[in-house]
């Protein structure tokens, strides 16, 4: 957030951020808010007004249908949905107050700030474990000393320390699935974001890497906001704070994951949380 | 039922002996090659450079030495030039310019080196004279689309799910393309360029053209035309002594030597690059 900050105040010096700049105590930080967010591939209206917030501190689940646009919304908060050919984004997307759409801003910052994790591991295959999980922070032009620091505190941040400490050479493809998704994890740490997309990070992992991920969810959230897509409705259960339901692009529910679960004030939430559809 | 055990039978034994006379094909090539080039082919032979005429013995290393010259020439010029275009079109250009540019690769692959060696004839040679390096200019151009093709094919093989993690992190494109995406096809890459090389190793048409006239023993500048393999190869068939024959064959086996060679090598890194991008 800074560091979007800093650019916005370099290119626009007339433009108040009106908001002061909020340090990291107590972790006020990492707030996202959609307002109005409409998102296209072409004549395909993916994600069709949606308005709601992710608060810091706490894992919020997306569940819904395939195709009810919970991939889309998420990769239009760290602007990965225009990479793809023909996709466009309107509305809004404020961190912590700031529009990330604003013209002003490199989407390159945005990234640094807002994490993503994918549905399957990708780590880089010509590079080590330590290679990989500092490949963010090489590319960018860290400092030297800072990075070794970073991506080892990364590693332990992810879990994966214990498991890897005596192959950090050792090309990172060579983990397993669950260690590779968590090297994954690791390696968008390792920029200190604040805030981590999760795509279905467990939809190519057996059960054991899966509830290890979901665990690390758990310590992760004090340090990041998650917000995690999920097929998985007993896994939102799992780990969700705040549970939020879309169905054909639009939201349909936003509540706290227990009572969404098993006291939604929506017909169409209860009939899918109840398996009726989906 | 029969019917169709027949039909599969005939088209499983016609592909087959396809495929074998392809191969078969391959192994009389360089079969007679080696044998009728073997025996002229020794130390002397490589480390001598081509007699005068009407002298006997006489070697071809000046040949060697000027096929390198040409063919490095041509690569230092075609490889960083293939590898740009590819990276251009898979990477950064929208398809309505990938396309047209994939496609003018194709046509340029296609034309014939004869007129490639004229058109560069026409621009370098007519009205000043012939040199190597306008020889090296023409073998560029006929590798240029060789090397450019294969890495986009390459380049197009490395998983988006890589280029994504890159964005995702905030790594700026060029910096992905260059750290990410490059690394992880280089072995295809090597390869294209390799097959280039291979290709070009050959080629006689623009030679004949552009370096043919050249005077005796071991030169290197390449403002001057120089001697090449594949020349060495044309003008002593042409001779009417068999000893010329006998050289003409053992100059073909060290080119096919050596285009084999490279073939072996760029399958070898081709492999490693497919299981780095599927594994």
């Amino acid at each position: 957030m800074r560091l979007i900050a800093r650019q916005v105040e370099q290119r626009l010096p007339s433009t108040p951020t009106s908001e002061p700049r909020r340090e990291p105590q107590g972790r006020d930080v990492g707030n996202v808010e959609l307002k109005g967010l409409h998102a296209y591939y072409g004549s395909n209206h993916a994600v069709r007004g949606v308005s709601l917030g992710f608060d810091s501190g706490g894992a919020t689940a997306i569940i819904g249908p395939s195709g009810c646009g919970k991939s889309t919304m998420v990769r239009c908060i760290n602007r990965m949905h225009e990479e793809v050919a023909g996709a466009r984004a309107e509305g809004e997307v404020l961190l912590d107050g700031l529009d990330l759409y604003n013209p002003a801003i490199d989407v390159v910052a945005v990234r640094r700030t807002v994490g993503m994790v994918f549905q399957r591991p990708n780590p880089f295959p010509t590079m080590s474990v330590i290679g990989n999980v500092t490949a963010g922070l090489r590319l960018t032009g860290a400092g030297k000393g800072e990075i070794e620091d970073r991506g080892r505190e990364a590693l332990v941040g992810a879990g994966l320390w214990d498991e890897v400490k005596d192959r950090l050479e050792a090309p990172g493809t060579g983990l397993s699935g669950g260690q590779q998704q968590r090297l994954c994890i690791a390696r968008a740490l390792a920029v200190e974001p604040e805030v981590l997309l999760m795509d279905e990070p467990c939809s190519a992992l057996d059960p054991v890497a899966t509830l290890r991920i979901e665990e690390l969810i758990g310590e992760l959230k004090e340090r990041v906001t998650i917000v995690i897509v999920t097929h998985n409705m007993q896994q939102a259960a799992r780990v969700a704070d705040t549970t939020v339901f879309m169905l054909d692009g639009q939201l349909v529910e936003i509540g706290p994951t227990d009572k969404l679960f098993t006291n939604p004030d929506d017909e169409r939430t209860e009939q899918y949380v109840t398996g009726k559809f989906g | 039922m029969r019917r169709r055990n027949r039909l599969n039978r005939t088209v499983e034994l016609s592909s087959t002996v396809a495929a074998m006379l392809a191969v078969a094909v391959l192994l009389i090539v360089v079969g007679s090659v080696l044998l009728k080039g073997m025996g002229a082919l020794s130390l002397h032979f490589l480390t001598t450079p081509t007699a005068l005429f009407g002298e006997s013995g006489g070697g071809i290393s000046n040949a060697i030495v000027g096929s390198a010259i040409i063919v490095g020439i041509a690569a230092a010029m075609a490889i960083p030039v293939g590898l740009l275009v590819a990276v251009y079109t898979t990477e950064f250009a929208p398809p309505r310019i990938a396309q047209p540019v994939r496609f003018v690769l194709d046509v340029l692959n296609g034309v014939p080196t004869i007129i490639t060696g004229v058109f560069v004839y026409g621009l370098m040679v007519a009205g000043n004279q012939q040199s190597a390096f306008a020889a090296s200019v023409a073998l560029a151009i006929v590798m240029l689309p060789i090397v450019a093709r294969t890495a986009q094919e390459v380049l197009a093989l490395v998983p988006p799910t890589l280029k994504e993690a890159a964005h995702a992190l905030g790594i700026a494109r060029w910096r992905g393309t260059l750290r990410v995406t490059i690394p992880t096809a280089a072995g295809g890459l090597i390869t294209g360029a390799l097959l280039g090389v291979a290709r070009v190793a050959g080629e006689t048409a623009p030679i004949l053209l552009l370096s043919s006239i050249y005077g005796q023993g071991v030169h290197t500048d390449p403002t001057q035309a120089l001697a090449s393999i594949p020349f060495f190869v044309f003008q002593s068939s042409e001779s009417p002594s068999p000893a010329a024959h006998t050289q003409a064959w053992a100059a073909a086996l060290v080119l096919i030597a050596f285009i084999l060679a490279l073939n072996i090598v760029a399958r070898a890194f081709y492999a490693r690059s497919r299981r780095r991008m599927e594994g």
